[in-house]
């Protein structure tokens, strides 16, 4: 397939390693096959791997074959999809990945200021990660919070609007 | 013109808790219309009139009549059939659905249920783009509440109809709000798009009859069937019914998102709502309804916002995502922007976008670096008239046009840029400038 074994997945394999979900995972798998059709099994492709990089932190080919296995879908299919869609991470990254939103409004805005003060403060470019594994520094594309601009997300689950250099500075500085 | 900011999907959108369902049964006559109608079996068909008569347009771009496209689903197929929310909100410049989906999620699952209804489905999905994942709690939770109080899952409010919905959460690919393209990633499938015919009314989701509808169009359709299709249409003009949500940024005093009735002039949008310009700040340009539009000028800040007058005035209303450029934004620097956008989420499928997108951006970092020639402002034209109605979806159609009416509103600041090898003026170059030089300087150490 395509993508390369990263590092870590090396490591695994050399350690003989099989990725495993826990139980709770698994009853979680067929929770997610239940919301398709019974022949439709590769609905379930894009939550698995969900599921996967929740539990993995990232998508090595290990956790993709883990996702295909559990549920009995070729493993091509659910590596086209883990390849195609932006917010799979296929690398390790961070424990907090800065989803920096600069297109057009955020632009506009001063986006990309905030941005270059983040490269500086961290000492990162876009798409690095911090040597510590702390901070993946994101440039991506619209979040749909241009009333707010500039903005970024974190890891999805939070975001933070109207941002300046200082409000980036105390953010950052809380971030354990 | 009176300023009634409270008109419909946004009159008690500030509700404290009213994520709940009690809250959105007391502020909104919630899931009343669903009692009515499923309560009181009203024949499926008549709903299908009732939205139809009412002149819902799709408010996620296109702005297809709402009862058409549930009309289009073959009354006599044994196949199940499928409601689908694109709640998929990505174009640049638009956040209303976020809005909607965070502060009111009932609403939109009630409409859920009354498409779905309406269209026979037993099983809904809301396709949620993969950067709302923090959103997926509150539907999850509405969705149980709705289950709980009997308007979602077996035997609805006792009548034997059943409706399952479900989540689906995507993972970053703008192409997905093309609606075959949803369908295709909904299958688990790369997210690229389908050919139409067949449209998806009649092979959409597992080749089944499907309704994919944007969640605004969604959210508008329990207050139409509560109160008819008159009542939506004392809002709008003749061909544009009702309400309808814009997106307003850019440097404005006031921005966010405003439900206005469809035929406000663009000036009352950004003078009486968004407070006009923050001070010591000039209009430059419009854009009305995402990036994907042409932009207007100052001089048609007169022009009514609804479907028609902006199609007349040179764009469209789009997502109704609009955004105020200031005449410090360069509009190259602009174009590129936007460019870099489309080029990096084309799927790759058809040639003219793949390549001409990748073109596109080649020949206007050229320009922006001041490499560029004067015939090359027209190649760059050409290229975009070569993708334009030329690719497979949308997609390409929304890459072409704001570029090419960047290029005819603002040609002089395209043959500066390759006079001078520099910008008119830039505020983000000028803002990055301290940094680059910090660069250099850590370098030469």
């Amino acid at each position: 397939m395509g993508l390369n074994a990263t590092k870590v997945g090396l490591d695994l394999i050399r350690l003989g390693h099989e990725l495993s979900f826990t139980p709770e995972d698994k009853a979680r798998v067929q929770q997610i096959l239940a919301r398709y059709p019974a022949d439709r099994r590769a609905s379930a492709i894009m939550p698995v791997l969900w599921l996967a990089q929740e539990r993995f932190e990232f998508l090595s080919e290990e956790a993709i074959e883990l996702t295909a296995r559990s549920i009995d879908v070729p493993l091509p299919e659910v590596a086209a999809v883990a390849s195609f869609y932006t917010m799979y991470h296929l690398e390790p990254v961070g424990k907090y990945v800065l989803q920096v939103c600069c297109t057009l409004s955020c632009s506009i805005m001063g986006a990309e200021r905030v941005f270059a003060h983040m490269e500086q403060k961290l000492g990162i470019k876009a798409g690095e990660t911090t040597p510590d594994g702390k901070f993946t520094l994101k440039k991506v594309e619209c979040l749909a919070s241009c009333g707010s601009a500039p903005m970024l997300q974190i890891n999805e689950r939070k975001f933070d609007e109207n941002l300046d250099e200082a409000a980036v500075d105390r953010l950052l500085d809380g971030l354990k | 013109m009176s300023l009634n900011k409270k008109l419909l999907l946004f009159a008690h959108i500030d509700e404290p808790g009213l994520g709940g369902i009690d809250v959105y049964k007391r502020a909104y006559d919630g899931y009343k219309a669903v009692e009515r109608v499923i309560g009181g079996k009203v024949a499926p068909n008549d709903i299908i009139d009732l939205v139809k008569a009412s002149g819902l347009r799709g408010r996620g771009g296109a702005g297809f009549s709402t009862g058409m496209k549930w009309s289009f689903v073959p009354k006599d197929s044994p196949k199940p059939r499928y409601l689908v929310v694109n709640a998929d909100e990505s174009e640049p410049g638009t956040f209303k659905d976020r809005e909607l989906m965070a502060k009111n999620p009932h609403q939109m699952i009630e409409g859920v249920i009354l498409a779905s209804y309406a269209i026979k489905a037993h099983a809904a999905y809301i396709y949620l783009r993969g950067e709302f994942a923090w959103m997926v709690p509150i539907l999850e939770n509405a969705i149980a509440q709705a289950k709980a109080a009997g308007y979602l899952g077996a035997n609805i409010l006792g009548t034997g109809y059943d409706l399952e919905c479900h989540l689906h959460l995507g993972a970053g690919a703008y192409i997905c709000g093309e609606e075959t393209a949803l369908l295709n990633s909904l299958e688990g499938q790369r997210g690229t798009p389908r050919l139409k015919p067949p449209f998806p009314a009649v092979e959409g989701l597992y080749a089944c009859p499907t309704v994919v509808n944007n969640v605004e169009t969604l959210c508008a359709v329990p207050p139409i069937v509560l109160n008819g299709a008159d009542w939506y249409k004392q809002w709008g003009t003749e061909k544009s019914a009702g309400t309808k949500l814009f997106s307003v940024s850019g440097p404005v005093k006031k921005p966010g998102n405003y439900e206005v009735p469809l035929g406000l002039p663009l000036r009352a949008l950004l003078e009486e709502y968004a407070g006009g310009l923050k001070d010591g700040y000039t209009l430059k340009a419009i854009i009305p309804g995402g990036s994907s539009v042409p932009a207007l000028l100052p001089s048609q800040l007169d022009t009514a916002l609804d479907y028609e007058s902006v199609a007349a005035a040179g764009s469209m209303v789009g997502s109704g995502g609009c955004v105020f450029v200031d005449d410090q934004v360069c509009m190259v620097d602009l174009a590129l922007n936007v460019t870099k956008f489309y080029r990096h989420e084309s799927c790759g499928k058809c040639t003219p976008c793949r390549e001409g997108t990748h073109w596109m951006e080649n020949i206007l970092t050229q320009i922006e670096h001041g490499e560029g020639t004067l015939s090359q402002i027209d190649e760059l034209y050409g290229i975009c008239d070569m993708i334009l109605g030329k690719s497979f979806c949308a997609l390409g159609d929304a890459a072409a046009m704001p570029v090419m009416s960047y290029i005819k509103l603002f040609r002089d600041e395209f043959e500066f840029h390759v006079r001078e090898k520099r910008c008119q003026i830039n505020r983000r170059k000028a803002e990055l400038a301290p940094f680059r030089e910090a660069a250099a300087a850590a370098s030469q150490v």
